[in-house]
């Protein structure tokens, strides 16, 4: 690991000014203490963000919930107000990683994760992601596409993105308020799904933040009608990361239309995969299996399985419509 | 500055000492204190071995930087025995009487872990109710430790020390008998799943 300096950042306002080209912000460091022990993350400066940033849950005037971004995932997953209000996104961080990392993992930590990738986290590897215009050794022929994307990637980048807790946040419809260098303290707000970006011919930014810009809240919108359900699917019983998984929120009226769907997908691409196709087929539609199948083919009439990971193109068709038949009335 | 100025409590006593900024919680305890109970498995934080509880809460501490951990109480499986009375732990006497451990390795993250996991909060990914606090059966053990590994497969005893620590007082509330031990209640829950009793 390269040697760094450390500083213990006092506020939000204060980690931003600490910042410098070669700076990380620490959180809980499960994913980036890794990377760096990895020498897949080499920082200059760790500015410890834990003591500058809320880890607070409080209500939001709208009737939302705003979430310090310093809040633990164990501390979330615990919250009342988030199993009564959010289950969706309880459930969600409750099926990510184990009971010790989530005591320690932030929120704003889980968002910035980096991608599970073996070749991403294996620096005798080549990978656009870490070294850019090294090559994707992912997409080399013989290559483990197991758990490589279906949605969204390019010939630079086939990784996914591993977070539960984003597909959730993402089937909410949550923001993500940043502070930076350059906004004048004003600070700006990035709808979920739209913090990540898909990976195009520079997979090294897996976000849209800017140099130096630190997440500092979530905030959820009033829970929407509906029943909901995070399904997770993996190689093992828990502590995996999910080969695919989906969070789902389904309101159907008494007269067996759906008033509101919202279905997000992880495990499929570089973002957490908002299923458009999906939620727009089921909305006003007589809800039912048939429904339910239809709509689910065609989102993934638009996936692009690689050599080697096709099964994930049936095995999540088949979550969309069992997680959302198990959602009627 | 690449070193620093750490204070810490490990095991109730206060230990201050410069560290690189590189150095791990594990490697600390390890390297600087001596205190080789604690294990480094794979250090990556997805094996558990090196579990500890810091401030209360159990981690992993081959992730969590000492220089980030200034101030914080730390307790490792070496301090899990009364302070006074050496006597140990009710669940490290568990585990000797379940047998729970082969080669021992993963053992002091066990200890930790479930010393931690017994205190902690709410429902699991397995909990059908969120809004319940569940008993903590067999499945939501096995649930709630899927983050300590153990390549010698004791998980089974593992799980029934664990539960024979957890559930004796709710359980004899349910009864009504007082005399039912844990060994007792732990036994039951295995009939009741169908791996047969003692």
């Amino acid at each position: 690991m390269r040697a760094f300096s450390y500083a213990r950042a006092a506020s939000p306002d204060d980690a931003v000014a600490r910042y410098r080209p070669g700076a990380v912000y620490l959180g809980g460091g499960t994913n980036l203490v890794d990377l760096m022990r990895l020498g897949v993350a080499a920082p200059e400066h760790v500015i410890d963000v834990t003591g500058a940033v809320s880890d607070e849950i409080s209500a939001t005037a709208d009737g939302g919930l705003r979430i310090g971004a310093c809040v633990r995932n164990s501390d979330l997953a615990a919250d009342r107000v988030v199993c009564e209000r959010y289950p969706l996104l309880a459930r969600a961080v409750l099926t990510g990683a184990s009971g010790q990392i989530r005591n320690a993992a932030t929120v704003g930590g889980n968002l910035l994760q980096r991608t599970r990738c073996p070749y991403f986290q294996d620096v005798s590897m080549r990978c656009n992601k870490r070294a850019p215009g090294s090559g994707c050794q992912a997409t080399e022929p013989g290559a483990d596409t197991e758990h490589m994307a279906i949605f969204g990637h390019s010939p630079f980048c086939v990784a996914t993105h591993p977070s539960d807790m984003a597909v959730a946040l993402t089937a909410l419809g949550a923001r993500v308020r940043v502070t930076g260098p350059d906004d004048g303290g004003a600070g700006r707000v990035l709808e979920m799904p739209g913090l990540h970006r898909l990976p195009d011919d520079a997979p090294d930014r897996d976000t849209d933040l800017r140099p130096g810009e630190l997440i500092t809240a979530v905030e959820l919108p009033p829970p929407p009608n509906g029943r909901s359900a995070y399904r997770k699917v993996r190689e093992r019983a828990s502590f995996a990361f999910a080969l695919v998984s989906v969070a789902a929120v389904l309101d159907v009226g008494a007269d067996g239309r759906a008033r509101e769907c919202r279905v997000a997908l992880g495990g499929v691409a570089h973002i957490p995969w908002r299923a458009t196709a999906v939620e727009r087929l089921v909305l006003g539609a007589q809800s039912g299996p048939e429904a339910f199948a239809r709509a689910a083919d065609a989102e993934l009439r638009a996936a692009r399985p690689l050599p080697g990971n096709g099964y994930k193109v049936t095995l999540a068709r088949n979550l969309i419509v069992s997680v959302l038949a198990e959602l009627m009335p | 500055m690449r070193t620093s100025h750490v204070t810490v409590t490990v095991n109730g006593d206060p230990r201050t000492l410069e560290v690189d900024n590189r150095t791990s919680v594990l490697d600390l305890l390890r390297e600087r204190l001596a205190l080789t109970g604690t294990k480094k498995g794979c250090d990556h934080g997805q094996c558990g071995a090196c579990t500890v509880l810091i401030n209360g809460r159990r981690l992993n501490s081959c992730l969590a930087l000492a220089v980030a951990h200034d101030g914080a109480d730390i307790r490792t499986v070496e301090g899990l025995a009364d302070g006074d009375t050496q006597d140990l732990h009710p669940l490290q006497r568990a585990f000797l009487r379940h047998d729970a451990f082969q080669c021992g390795y993963c053992t002091p993250g066990q200890l930790c872990s479930a010393v931690g996991m017994i205190s902690e909060p709410g429902p699991s990914a397995i909990t059908a109710d969120l809004m319940s606090d569940p008993p903590l059966t067999p499945a939501e053990i096995r649930e709630r430790m899927s983050g300590n590994l153990c390549r010698c497969g004791a998980y089974v005893n593992i799980v029934t020390a664990i539960g024979s620590e957890v559930s004796p007082a709710s359980d004899a509330a349910i009864s009504g008998d007082e005399s039912i031990t844990g060994d007792d209640v732990a036994y039951s829950w295995l009939a009741a799943r169908g791996r047969g009793g003692r």
